[in-house]
């Protein structure tokens, strides 16, 4: 038999030639924010999803309750952080089958998202990723990574699209980089503090405004994902949406 | 018909991920036995192209889109009193610096140190990953490792990825039965034993103080300001290095964290010493041709707080 399949593809004609290169990737914008306090931590997300100059939807949720007290949020391109998000909700899903119901600590589930990512090194996937919860002593933790899974844990962290924004603010209203004691001629530095979740929520709300006033692809509205010993809360804010 | 099969099926995926499973049931890209298991590679015909295209990771794209943290000063020197690990704290994505507090030595087990330069993530997984591979050695073997073998077991692994993308430039220190010793392995397959590296963007920089400085008979603290001023020397000249300076001293017992330093008030501390030297010198009596000679009233009027000179 004969292996050739009728089609009409070949006949047509363009204007343009088509480009054949693999091209799996693209850019949904959007930014997010994790601040870790003393017993809390949260994770901010605008809800704005982009390609180019479009809007695809004004509210597609970026950051998610993914079980046992961690929130986690894959910024950039959204298909990959999407099936990153879902490969880790499934593994830990079979965790629990598995260990009897055992609760993940954010420790663990921070290293296995390492393995993630760096399964991945020889075809990225393209997110700046973020988690947040309570550590073993009930500290406010949040973990960042970059696409291939070099991580750290850190106080705070912007990633996406405005992280070159809003990551000067958080340096100088968080860790209180480049703030003196007044009257100490520069020579004091201002004592570091834990933030109450009051005084985070209003920085995180002044975070993303700002951004939406300076960066296109921030704006519609503001999802905040607060984490307690008492479990995972959300607010909504609205943003601007010109 | 197997001919239009074959045209129709998807073209062979460039490493079966189950190539190497020797067991099923393991975690991450581990396979039960602890061994990396294949990984996840793009169906093209030339995997390593389609990586330089997307990401900075083998440096030659700078427009890539994926943003790979890079940029560093790191060094290690052997002395009579063991081994001095110094590195700078700062990682940069394009000019965007990512982050200013980059722990870029991996504690791979109580006597073994690794440094990180190149990629973050390359260096931080592989070298979490030859810290397991020392324990089972020690299980195995009812031994430590020696520092030889150790790094031979990372030259080993990243030379099976070489042409692949992965960027590490690290050195391997450690105290062992033969003393202490430090191994300069990076992606390219080189391993070098030496005494005196640095590693990184700011590597140059670093060079210039350690070579002026450096002698075997050092002492501790000598040799650990060494250590601290070579890094501030990188972090001030280099833009890609900076922010804290982590030292470490590696002993027969192990190796000890010595201090995270801001790199930028230490090198104005080092620039106030370096007046007050002065001052003192031009004050000595009859010191003839005065060490820094013309006008020795002159560095006192120059003692201020921030100077923003450069």
């Amino acid at each position: 038999m004969n292996a050739t399949v009728a089609s009409e593809y070949s006949a047509e004609r363009h204007s343009v030639p088509i480009e054949h290169r693999f091209n799996p990737y693209s850019d949904n914008g959007g930014t997010v924010l994790g601040i870790a306090g003393e017993d809390f931590a949260v994770l901010a997300g605008d809800t704005r999803q982009v390609v180019g100059y479009s809007i695809n939807t004004r509210y597609e949720p970026r950051v998610f309750d993914v079980g046992d007290n961690i929130v986690m949020t894959a910024n950039g391109f959204d298909a990959d952080g999407a099936a990153l998000i879902d490969r880790f909700r499934n593994s830990l899903k079979w965790y629990k089958f598995d260990h009897n119901g055992k609760r993940l600590s954010i420790l663990s589930a921070a290293r296995y998202i390492q393995h993630l990512l760096y399964g991945k090194r020889f075809f990225p996937y393209y997110v700046s990723t973020l988690i947040a919860g309570l550590d073993d002593e009930g500290r406010g933790a949040v973990y960042s990574y970059d696409p291939v899974g070099s991580y750290e844990r850190e106080q705070c962290r912007a990633g996406g699209a405005a992280a070159s924004l809003i990551m000067p603010f958080l340096d100088n209203q968080v860790n209180f980089k480049n703030q003196y004691v007044p009257g100490s001629d520069g020579k004091k530095k201002k004592e570091l503090r834990y933030l109450s979740l009051e005084e985070v929520i209003q920085l995180v709300r002044d975070a993303f405004t700002s951004a939406t006033e300076r960066h296109i692809y921030v704006g519609d509205g503001l999802e905040i994902l607060i984490v307690t010993k008492e479990g995972v809360r959300t607010e909504y804010f609205p943003l601007k949406r010109d | 018909m197997e001919a239009l099969v074959q045209r129709l099926a998807p073209p062979p995926a460039h490493v079966d991920p189950d190539e190497y499973d020797l067991g099923a049931d393991g975690e991450g890209n581990l396979n039960a036995l602890g061994v990396v298991r294949g990984m996840q590679v793009p169906r093209v015909p030339d995997p390593a192209a389609f990586l330089s295209t997307y990401t900075n990771s083998m440096s030659q794209n700078p427009q890539a889109k994926i943003k790979l943290e890079h940029g560093t000063t790191t060094l290690a020197f052997r002395f009579r009193g063991g081994i001095i690990v110094s590195v700078d704290s700062r990682a940069t994505a394009g000019s965007y610096i990512a982050s200013g507090t980059v722990k870029k030595v991996i504690e791979i087990n109580k006597y073994l140190l690794g440094t990180m330069a190149g990629g973050a993530a390359d260096c931080q997984y592989w070298e979490t990953y030859l810290g397991m591979r020392c324990r089972m050695h020690e299980l195995r073997n009812k031994e430590r490792i020696s520092v030889a073998a150790a790094s031979k077991l990372l030259a080993n692994i990243v030379y099976e990825y070489k042409g692949q993308g992965l960027s590490m430039g690290t050195m391997i220190c450690g105290w062992d039965k033969t003393g202490p010793a430090i191994f300069y392995v990076d992606s390219e397959g080189t391993r070098l034993k030496g005494d005196v590296f640095a590693v990184g963007s700011g590597a140059t920089f670093a060079y210039g103080v350690l070579d002026q400085g450096y002698s075997w008979d050092l002492s501790d603290e000598d040799a650990q300001e060494l250590g601290r001023r070579a890094i501030v020397a990188a972090g001030h000249r280099d833009a890609y290095s900076g922010n804290t300076n982590n030292l470490f001293h590696v002993r027969e017992d192990g190796w000890e964290f010595l201090g995270n330093k801001d790199i930028s008030e230490l090198w104005y501390k080092y620039e106030q010493e370096k007046r007050d030297a002065r001052v003192a010198a031009a004050a000595q009596p009859g010191s003839g041709e005065g060490a820094q000679g013309e006008n020795p009233a002159r560095p006192t009027t120059e003692v201020q707080s921030v100077p923003m000179e450069e």
